[in-house]
């Protein structure tokens, strides 16, 4: 066998293309594997500690910051974990609003990584910006698409990156911060209008994706997948936990009980926190939330799935990234309807819920990544004693480094060159989209080079 | 001819990348600034590097450990030009917002707290470790300024504009109301200006995340914050530390 006594060493320090600091280490020594890790060395930023002692109209705005790419997220699974928390129910327009919000981050993440993470690597350019020149339609489409993300997200929340309006217990302003009801109308029909307007956009990224299709990577491994299940829609801003076995067993369990499903764990030789379920890791994300939600998916996305050939269950990670444009497809439909259902109810101005209580709760929303989860404890004066965060990189780095210990032999057994096999993992972490420096919960870091 | 571009490189370090998010949102004008700009270097973004020089090097993110120091030091020696972007790299931001607790390494992390990879001291400015010739403030950093930051770097701008004003003045401007009057708080008095004041216009108050105005009059606000503004003392007293917990007299 030619792979006998074969040397292998891929060392892939602060990994490109994807948000916050990642290794690879793969070492290869006369044909036996001696490392295969996948590493999380970013820095710690304890936003656990930090949300003590503040005040519960605070805390979201802290936790926001975990990430910029996610924050829509973070405010929204925060709120309602504070909720919770506080005895709030809010109001029915309120949850529709904030489902729109929701879609706008799915919307405006998906497009960022698939176009300019994802894509260099399929079209074989080292980033978005040489195709700027060579591919400046491309690059003006996915600009457009970026910049309609944000447009649809600060409508509702103000601005993407750290939103403003949404606040315990419903939004401080109208849509568009308008003065009047009637205005906040006017500003969701117009947002209507821009995103029945980006379906050409939609229409060509299909046909890209299309013709690209074959660039991605078969490699397969059913796994466990956990997402959100919404009776309402295709679970993102609410619902219980959804989990997913490759044998097709399903199984929910209350956001209340995350602990039970997340079950974090160290392991010695590695890096970052695992999470485990049923097996030994799962997956969170775009693809774990089509596998267990297809039939919720909006019919003109099902339809482009279907044109793309994508078939659930999909036990191939790399698929992650045709899954998420599935998705953001699914989003501009899906927030379209639901503008339709707030206009048909009519806007209303409402003044935010106040607390009930000041006990402990948990919420959970779908960010970009997979579930996220936060819990906080309020003491009787609305202050926070208790936090606790789980975001979705972190359900991740167990399966990452799961799919490195089949992909690796897979790759040796194929004889396939070294600079191949370290392209083909680093497009497997892309694929995963982790976002590291959201790793707040957990980070068991070591330092090899 | 035309100009030669500006060669520029992005850097980050402890933060939530937002701000480069932000640079995204600009939709198809982006394409535009690549006329003026060439990126060299932006790990979150694009697979080069390079080994030219730097001619602007924007840095995201705070120093919160001693390891960060000399990949710090080695974009100083690489670039013309270093640009702190974001608040957390202007002033350490939120990060800082742990900086007057002990044990919040114990927090969040239980008994594996002492394990040395999670060693991370307080949250610093990048301008801690090294130098920095210009600051683009905000949580996120407004890009609008971003740009006019940028257009004056590349037509050889030795001094950027930098209002030392408060926030109260914008919010005057726009003519929105007080969020005092609206029977809410606000640390606009203190905070400094630039950003536009968006949030008290969408109805919360503003959280100073571009800081204070140069020589804050930190009583005044605690005071103000508790009468006018109803909050308790001990939160009155702490309440700027979500953004400018480095800046306060107690740091």
């Amino acid at each position: 066998m030619r792979n006998m006594g074969r040397n292998v060493n891929i060392s892939v320090h602060h990994i490109t293309r994807v948000e916050g600091h990642g290794n690879i280490v793969v070492n290869v020594k006369n044909g036996t594997i001696e490392k295969c890790e996948w590493q999380v060395p970013e820095a710690p930023r304890f936003f656990e500690a930090m949300v003590r002692g503040r005040h519960y109209s605070e805390v979201a705005r802290i936790t926001s910051r975990i990430c910029g790419i996610c924050s829509v997220g973070h405010t929204l699974a925060s709120l309602k974990a504070s909720e919770a928390a506080l005895g709030i129910e809010v109001s029915e327009q309120t949850v529709l609003l904030r489902r729109i919000l929701k879609h706008a981050e799915n919307f405006d993440s998906h497009i960022l990584h698939v176009y300019f993470l994802v894509a260099p690597d399929l079209v074989g350019a080292p980033s978005v910006f040489p195709l700027a020149a060579t591919h400046t339609e491309v690059v003006k489409r996915a600009l457009r698409m970026k910049r309609l993300g944000h447009e649809w997200g600060s409508c509702i929340g103000g601005r993407t990156t750290h939103p403003t309006r949404a606040v315990v217990g419903g939004f401080s302003s109208l849509p568009g911060a308008a003065p009047t009801v009637r205005q906040g109308e006017k500003n969701l029909v117009e947002l209507k209008q821009k995103l029945l307007a980006a379906v050409p956009d939609a229409v060509e990224t299909y046909k890209l994706l299309l013709s690209l299709a074959g660039n991605i990577p078969s490699f397969t491994r059913p796994t466990e997948y956990v997402g959100l299940v919404d009776d309402y829609e295709y679970g993102l801003y609410d619902g219980k936990i959804g989990c997913l076995l490759p044998d097709g067993k399903r199984e929910l369990v209350e956001v209340s009980d995350y602990r039970t499903v997340t079950n974090e764990y160290v392991v010695d030789r590695s890096t970052a926190k695992y999470a485990k379920h049923r097996l030994d890791s799962y997956m969170a994300g775009a693809l774990a939330r089509i596998n267990i939600n297809y039939n919720r998916l909006h019919p003109e996305a099902r339809k482009l799935a279907e044109g793309l050939g994508f078939k659930t269950p999909c036990f191939n990670p790399y698929m992650n990234s045709v899954a998420q444009f599935i998705e953001a497809v699914h989003s501009v439909y899906t927030s379209v309807e639901l503008i339709d259902r707030v206009l048909t109810k009519g806007l209303k101005d409402e003044t935010p819920v106040k607390p009930a209580k000041f006990a402990r709760g948990a919420g959970a929303a779908e960010v970009p990544r997979g579930i996220l989860f936060h819990e906080y404890e309020y003491d009787s004066d609305g202050f926070c004693t208790m936090g606790n965060c789980i975001i979705p990189t972190n359900q991740n780095h167990g399966n990452i480094q799961k799919d490195f210990e089949k992909l690796v032999p897979e790759m040796l057994a194929a004889n396939r060159p070294e600079p191949e096999m370290e392209l083909g993992l680093e497009m497997l972490v892309r694929a995963y989209d982790p976002c590291i420096s959201c790793s707040t919960h957990y980070l068991d870091v070591t330092f090899k080079r | 001819m035309p100009k030669p571009r500006v060669k520029v490189a992005w850097f980050d370090f402890a933060c939530c990348e937002g701000c480069q998010i932000e640079m995204t949102n600009f939709g198809e004008p982006f394409v535009q600034l690549l006329q003026h700009v060439e990126p060299v270097e932006f790990r979150e973004a694009m697979s080069e590097k390079t080994t030219e020089r730097i001619n602007v090097a924007f840095v995201e993110g705070s120093f919160t450990r001693e390891a960060d120091r000399a990949r710090l030091e080695e974009i100083r020696t690489r670039s013309d030009i270093v640009v702190a972007y974001g608040q957390c790299a202007v002033s350490g931001g939120i990060n800082a917002l742990k900086n007057h607790m002990d044990d919040y390494s114990e927090a969040v992390y239980g008994k594996d707290c002492k394990r040395p990879h999670l060693d991370s001291q307080k949250a610093l400015p990048v301008s801690a470790a090294i130098k920095v010739d210009y600051e683009i403030p905000g949580c996120p950093m407004d890009k609008a300024e971003f740009i006019r930051v940028v257009s004056q770097l590349v037509h050889g701008t030795t001094r950027v504009y930098q209002p030392s004003y408060p926030v109260c003045m914008e919010c005057k401007r726009r003519e929105t109301v007080c969020r005092y009057d609206d029977g809410d708080h606000c640390l606009g008095q203190v905070a400094r200006a630039g950003c536009g004041a968006p949030c008290p216009a969408d109805g919360i108050p503003c959280e100073a995340c571009r800081g204070f105005v140069d020589n804050p009059n930190e009583a005044a606000l605690a005071k103000v914050l508790h009468e006018r503004g109803g909050l308790p003392k001990k939160w009155a007293d702490t309440k700027s530390r979500m953004f400018a917990a480095n800046q306060r007299g107690d740091a």
